[in-house]
């Protein structure tokens, strides 16, 4: 069993010695969803009231409502993140030390997943604190509650990048991904706007946003962050994760077959 | 420590790179020779499980490479045609990641590498980010991160091509010493002729087809080549190699 383990630490401190080398990779990420909150929501905080619903227990700002939404874009864009990395592996050659292990393929790509989901819990444990600097009262408690949600979400979020991965041919075509998986993933969901308002707007996207697994990230995301767990999405997204893992592990095998 | 080829066949689409490979190789130094082009590098794909077989063509140590990946993996040190080390990593970082995923303890692989690398001449750089080091010394850090796990098979595929005569001659004596001191089977894939000696395993092959295997002095008798250049100008009818 001590294979095991030394390989999957050796996995994950590979991921956190690249990611610390790439200082501008954490403040990118902590940019992005920071502005959201300082810039974006206070414009909108007026216009876009939010009325009691589950599981707040009162009213609450629109800056407390889209922080688990944020915190779900910054696991969205690491899995992305991580993704492009892997192409940018397959493209330099590492991906084939990788594929070259004893140990099974399987155990390689959760050791994968893994170290994904830590990168993105470490970046969003940051940006929680940065929220209490603006006012969003976070419970310390919700730091501890929300932490496996964040690491399911986040395994999610990676067995999907790493699917990405092994469909994506070129590191060019990566662009793609920003326009055609997580700008609609991230808009179409209660990230930003709660489903009923969405539904006073347009009911066919409504229905869209109710199919989209990331939706269900959110709303895990967001009761977890009051001690809560929603049964309905965590389902959702513990599916999701099996079945966007099984797909990505299946890609993965070698595709060139012999004749022999 | 035996690698054993039967009826292996391999194509790309509608390009076949392999047409029925038969080999068989055995503890020391084997020589894969070919223009480029001639398959070599399809070969150590296939011997390496990055494109997949089918059962009982390739045979490693006695183990199937279909059903047996896993044992074999372990067993076999690579060094690939291009470099597969992380630019963004120090030299000891590579070969610690590259330890861990064979499931060594990082206090027994440190116990490895410090070895290795006083071998290569390269403990000066063990902190050193891999992106600072030139050419030679990325190909000594390969070798040195295909030797940790103690393989019994050594494949190096065009490991001295680009490299300067000092660095090529400090490799390849290198490999040859270590094959001889641990009676491993070395497969190194080149289409440089005069890394060649007498006394090596010679396989010529060319347009995916094994021209001839024996002793490098043998074949050169029996095509009554007086040098291997000769030997594979006769076999290949092929000027590219030199």
């Amino acid at each position: 069993m001590s294979q095991y383990y030394y390989c999957c630490a050796g996995i994950i401190k590979r991921e956190l010695f690249r990611f610390f080398k790439q200082r501008s990779r954490l403040l990118s990420a902590l940019i992005r969803p920071l502005l959201w909150l300082i810039v974006f929501a206070a414009g909108f905080r007026a216009a876009l009231g939010v009325s009691i619903m589950e599981p707040y227990g009162t009213y609450i700002t629109y800056q407390e409502y889209i922080v688990p939404g944020l915190c779900c874009m910054i696991v969205l864009f690491n899995g992305m993140q991580s993704s492009l990395s892997m192409v940018y592996d397959r493209e330099m050659g590492s991906m084939k030390i990788l594929l070259m292990s004893p140990l099974p393929m399987p155990f390689l790509l959760c050791c994968k997943l893994i170290s994904i989901a830590f990168l993105s819990l470490m970046q969003v444990y940051i940006f929680l604190f940065c929220t209490q600097l603006v006012d969003v009262d976070i419970p310390w408690l919700s730091y501890l509650t929300a932490a496996p949600a964040i690491f399911i979400i986040a395994f999610f979020l990676g067995a999907l990048g790493l699917l990405l991965s092994s469909l994506i041919k070129q590191l060019e075509n990566f662009a793609g991904v920003m326009n055609f998986v997580i700008f609609p993933m991230f808009f179409l969901s209660s990230a930003l706007y709660p489903l009923w308002k969405m539904q006073e707007a347009s009911v066919w996207l409504y229905t869209i946003c109710q199919y989209n697994p990331f939706t269900y990230c959110v709303e895990l995301l967001r009761f977890a962050l009051f001690g809560q767990l929603n049964i309905n999405a965590f389902t959702v997204v513990i599916t999701a994760t099996a079945f966007v893992s099984i797909i990505a592990l299946l890609n993965f095998r070698p595709k060139f077959k012999s004749k022999g | 420590m035996s690698i054993e080829i039967k009826n292996l066949s391999f194509a790309y689409k509608k390009k076949q790179a392999l047409n029925d490979i038969n080999l068989s190789l055995s503890a020391g130094f084997n020589v894969l020779l070919g223009p480029n082009g001639a398959g070599k590098s399809t070969l150590f794909s296939l011997l390496t499980g990055l494109y997949q077989t089918k059962k009982n063509t390739i045979n490693i140590n006695g183990f199937d490479l279909f059903s047996d990946k896993e044992k074999i993996m372990s067993q076999i040190g690579v060094v690939f045609q291009q470099s597969t080390l992380d630019l963004d990593l120090s030299v000891k970082q590579n070969l610690l990641y590259f330890a861990s995923l064979h499931g060594i303890s990082p206090k027994k692989a440190l116990t490895n590498i410090e070895l290795i690398l006083s071998q290569l001449s390269l403990t000066e750089r063990l902190h050193d980010p891999v992106r600072t080091l030139n050419g030679g010394h990325r190909r000594r850090v390969e070798i040195a991160r295909a030797l940790i796990h103690q393989p019994t098979v050594l494949l190096l595929d065009e490991a001295s091509v680009g490299l300067d005569v000092d660095s090529r001659l400090l490799i390849i004596s290198y490999v040859r010493k270590l094959c001889k001191k641990l009676n491993i089977c070395v497969l190194w894939a080149t289409h440089l002729m005069d890394e060649i000696e007498p006394a090596d395993q010679l396989v010529i092959i060319h347009h995916g087809k094994v021209q001839a295997q024996s002793l490098c002095k043998d074949l050169c008798e029996q095509y009554n080549s007086s040098d291997v250049y000769q030997l594979y100008f006769a076999l290949t009818k092929n000027t590219e190699a030199v």
